[in-house]
């Protein structure tokens, strides 16, 4: 099965290897992400402001590609997973925004809102099953207690994301367990690291994230995970005491992919 | 070829000032029919009256036209007048010159032209009516009241003190309701039992109240005055008649794992049992879900122990069939499920707890004997945070809770905390809220000693986040007034949840054909002037099961349901309304249109035998309208394809003749 696969920048750049073995887990499960071609940044934030359209032009670029292949869009990178799939909700039930965006890319080439838009977790739960994800699992993550750290922007705004449950997802601790892990539940786990604010008020971002790693640490986790390339900045900037990795990584050392 | 009259209102200025009267009886004098035509300064007073009177007798009127005010407020005054001078009252049109007319033009020669082909249609109208006489049809003398809670009891109570006899059906083996569950009532403080169980005994022992405990209504025919009911007696395998309401049989049930709905499942109860000591009636009940007899035919011990004899596991649902002249529906609340607020951890830890659990848990008949003991450790809570509005007024969270108040939060929250810090005052009590609205007599004064007196921490904010943290629970909160984040460290949080109607109350509706609004609350016929009657004719309303409301207000509004239900039934015979819907047989193609959009129930399907031109017979489906049923609302008329459903009074050719008039 092949589908359409929006990188993001930090992929290319911090969070290589949330890419790489993105890639390689979804191959061994029999899935290739085929990376659309030209794509350019999310923009980072869906901005509330309902009269903006240009930074969301390449979103909708994205999901226009995609929907011209035929595929379902997805995404790895929490933060161009909730960009993306809120600009799809806009294109679909906001007609002044869309006709504005439409305006932008010209004649022939309007988006009709009907690519499927799916983060990675959301693919390994609704597609690929977690059944299929444990008969993959090699090294199962025996004896790890592992924390899902969620942030906010893989399930909010639930309305449009519909990813799980925000206020007590599952979906990480689900497939932590597929992996052979022990699924840490601690309280903070969906709440904020702090996000940008890291830029303009650093104490605050510090605050935010010292709850979320002390709550996990206060509940016997060894390490977090997480799918979010800024939260993962945020918590070890933040001198988190357990070592915080993608879900990729945990997928990776499971299905025994790992070259170190 | 009719006679008809036409007499022009002055309504003293309110019409002549702005219509000039004389030009309208002037013009109107030409119209088709009419042999008469007049105005005077007040049509309605008695000296208009006799005009139309005496122009009746004179000029031998077949019918007639006055030009005022909206039939609703003086068509029954006019009609009256002409049946005094001996014409069927529906021969009486009213064209409406003051409301639709008069009052919202300011130019004379507008208001004037109006008001001519206003009357130009009426006079249209009149002249196909039709003399019409109202049926009449008995009605059974007795009443059923569906639900025994505080609102049941009260209608019940009431109309059986006026001397009809009262069926209560109610689906838990006990009467009594959520007032039952309470520990206190506002704003008095008396124990609700105190006040509930003297009339729940009054109940048992009224000569005209029948109590069908462990039963529910499965089907409702017939119509106002005239209702067919079924009830289905659920099996309680006990013989209600033989049980003397010892308790041995629940002492010796082995079986005691059952959760216990009465204590909102924070203990267990056995498999055979009485809900609460004051029970009624007070008949044990087994439950099959747990009774290993019922299940795999092991045990019967409480067969053994039964003094009386009364346990019989063969027992079977029975059916109950009844008549009744009018239904009162009092199926009242529930609070909503909290599964969908993860954000209070409700589902994560046992502390967290909804206000009728704190109920239970305050309550001397209740899991902790009344001791306020954290269901986690059985320790006392220090620090309690109350969090108002869980799923209440939450416009923005349509899919998790409701759009409306629920009207009794802040007071009984107001009561828990006060109560609490009554009782322990090592206590901290905080109380999260929207607004607080306390209207009501005594209300808000109770409120404010809750902040005054007791102490309480009435903080303007709502809860953001609780998580269970240890034995703990990190209450995450905004204090809007201080503008300021506040994190506490409770041991108990208690959710005031939203109140939704039982769960029973939509499908009754569908029984009864009575209509419900978007949250499933029943409507009202008219929501100031008819509160607690259904648009259904016959079917009333009593309690929760319209909108929320505290005890006092669920006492007012079932005595009045049960007033008019008295009203209804002091009658011998009903008087119908002659403008009802009837289908011309030999037009009807029996599709089922008209059945289809009928709001009241009132179109059925018959096989009927028709004789053909050709000297066979043959039978054909046609719809046939029950009069006593229909409201003449129109629906039928609009809907059939054939033209076969026309409504008396309103028929096609009489509205199309006042359309043709008013386009002429």
């Amino acid at each position: 099965m092949k589908v359409a696969y929006f990188p993001g920048c930090t992929l290319k750049t911090k969070a290589k290897e949330l890419d790489a073995y993105a890639r390689k887990c979804a191959e061994t499960l029999g899935i290739t992400l085929e990376e659309i071609e030209n794509w350019q940044c999310c923009g980072g934030v869906f901005t509330t402001a309902r009269d903006e359209a240009a930074t969301k032009l390449s979103s909708v670029r994205a999901l226009k590609a995609a929907g011209n292949a035929n595929q379902m869009l997805v995404t790895v990178c929490s933060a161009c997973h909730n960009v993306i799939k809120q600009t799809n909700h806009a294109m679909n039930t906001d007609e002044e925004f869309a006709f504005k965006v439409n305006n932008y890319l010209g004649k022939g080439e309007e988006y009709d809102g009907s690519t499927k838009v799916m983060h990675y977790l959301e693919l390994l739960r609704d597609v690929v099953g977690y059944d299929k994800v444990k008969e993959a699992v090699k090294k199962p993550l025996a004896g790890k207690k592992v924390a899902a750290y969620y942030g906010c922007l893989l399930l909010r705004p639930n309305s449009v994301m519909h990813t799980d449950d925000p206020e007590n997802p599952t979906l990480i601790e689900d497939l932590i367990r597929a992996l052979g892990g022990e699924p840490v539940v601690y309280s903070m786990r969906n709440e904020c690291c702090g996000g940008y604010i890291a830029l303009e008020n650093p104490d605050s971002a510090k605050k935010r994230s010292n709850k979320v790693t002390d709550s996990a640490a206060l509940a016997g986790a060894d390490m977090i995970v997480t799918a979010c390339p800024l939260c993962k900045f945020n918590l070890e900037t933040n001198g988190s005491k357990l070592p915080i990795v993608y879900f990729t990584d945990l997928m990776a050392e499971a299905f025994d992919l790992k070259e170190d | 070829m009719q006679r008809i009259g036409v007499f022009v209102c002055w309504c003293g200025s309110n019409i002549a000032g702005t219509v000039d009267v004389e030009a309208v009886s002037e013009a109107l004098k030409s119209e088709p029919g009419v042999v008469f035509s007049t105005n005077y300064q007040y049509m309605c007073s008695q000296a208009g009256q006799d005009i139309i009177k005496n122009a009746i007798a004179e000029h031998k009127l077949t019918g007639i036209v006055v030009c005022s005010c909206s039939p609703r407020m003086h068509e029954a005054t006019f009609r009256k007048t002409a049946a005094a001078a001996g014409l069927n009252p529906y021969m009486v049109e009213i064209a409406n010159i003051r409301e639709q007319c008069s009052w919202i033009h300011k130019d004379m020669a507008t208001g004037t032209e109006k008001a001519i082909i206003l009357g130009k249609a009426a006079v249209a109208k009149v002249n196909l009516n039709a003399p019409l006489t109202p049926g009449e049809s008995p009605v059974t003398k007795r009443a059923l009241v569906i639900g025994g809670g505080i609102a049941g009891i009260q209608t019940a109570l009431d109309i059986a003190d006026a001397g009809f006899p009262v069926d209560i059906v109610e689906t838990k083996p006990t009467i009594g309701g959520k007032m039952a569950q309470l520990d206190k009532t506002f704003p008095t403080l008396d124990c609700a039992a105190c006040i509930l169980t003297p009339k729940m005994v009054d109940v048992a022992q009224h000569e005209n109240i029948r109590i069908f405990s462990y039963s529910e209504v499965v089907e409702v025919g017939g119509f106002v005055g005239n209702f067919d009911v079924k009830i289905k007696k659920k099996a309680r395998y006990v013989k209600e008649d033989v049980c003397t309401g010892c308790g041995i049989c629940t002492e010796k049930c082995p079986m005691k794992k059952a959760p216990n709905e009465f204590n909102m499942g924070m203990d267990n109860r056995p498999a055979v049992y009485i809900p609460f000591a004051q029970a009624v009636p007070k008949v044990a009940t087994i439950d099959p879900n747990y009774c290993n007899m019922l299940k795999n035919g092991k045990c019967g011990l409480c067969a053994k122990v039964c003094t009386a004899g009364a346990i019989d596991y063969t027992q079977k649902d029975e059916i109950i069939e009844e008549k009744y002249g009018a239904i009162v529906a009092a199926t009242g609340f529930n609070p909503i499920s909290m599964d969908k607020f993860d954000e209070y951890a409700y589902n994560q830890s046992k502390d967290v707890i909804t206000s009728l659990e704190f109920e239970r848990l305050t309550n001397a008949a209740g899991p902790t004997a009344g001791k306020l003991l954290r269901p986690s450790d059985g320790e006392h809570p220090h620090t309690i945070v109350f969090v108002q509005c869980v799923g209440s007024r939450c416009a923005a969270c349509a899919e998790k809770g409701k759009e409306y108040c629920s009207k009794i939060c802040c007071m009984y929250t107001a009561k828990h905390a006060m109560l609490t810090r009554d009782k322990y005052p090592d206590t901290d009590v905080y109380v999260f809220y929207i607004d607080v609205r306390t209207p009501g007599k005594s209300f808000d004064e109770f409120y404010r000693r809750a902040v005054e007196e007791y102490g309480v921490h009435y903080i303007k904010g709502m809860v953001g986040k609780v998580s269970p943290e240890g034995n703990k629970l990190m209450v995450q909160a905004s204090d809007l007034l201080a503008n300021k984040q506040l994190h506490i460290e409770a041991d108990l949080v208690v959710l005031a949840a939203a109140i939704e109607p039982d769960k029973s109350a939509r499908p009754l509706a569908t029984m009864l054909t009575a209509s419900m609004d978007t949250n499933d609350f029943f409507t009202e016929a008219h929501p100031k002037l008819r509160p607690v009657e259904s648009p259904t004719a016959g079917v009333f309303l009593s309690g929760t099961c319209q909108g929320p409301k505290d005890i006092p207000e669920t006492v007012s509004q079932a005595s009045a349901a049960a007033a008019k239900v008295i009203g209804l039934l002091a009658k011998d015979k009903l008087t119908g309304n002659p403008c009802v819907a009837h289908s011309d047989e030999l037009m009807c193609n029996g599709c089922s249109s008209c059945e289809r959009v009928c709001p009241y129930g009132a179109i059925t399907y018959v096989d009927k035998e028709f004789r053909m031109p050709d000297r066979t017979t043959a039978i054909r489906r046609v719809a046939s309208v029950n009069t006593a049923v229909c409201q003449g609302c129109g629906a039928c008329t609009v809907a059939c394809p054939s033209g076969a459903m026309d409504l008396n009074g309103f028929k096609n050719a009489q509205i199309m003749a006042e359309v043709d008039a008013i386009c002429k």
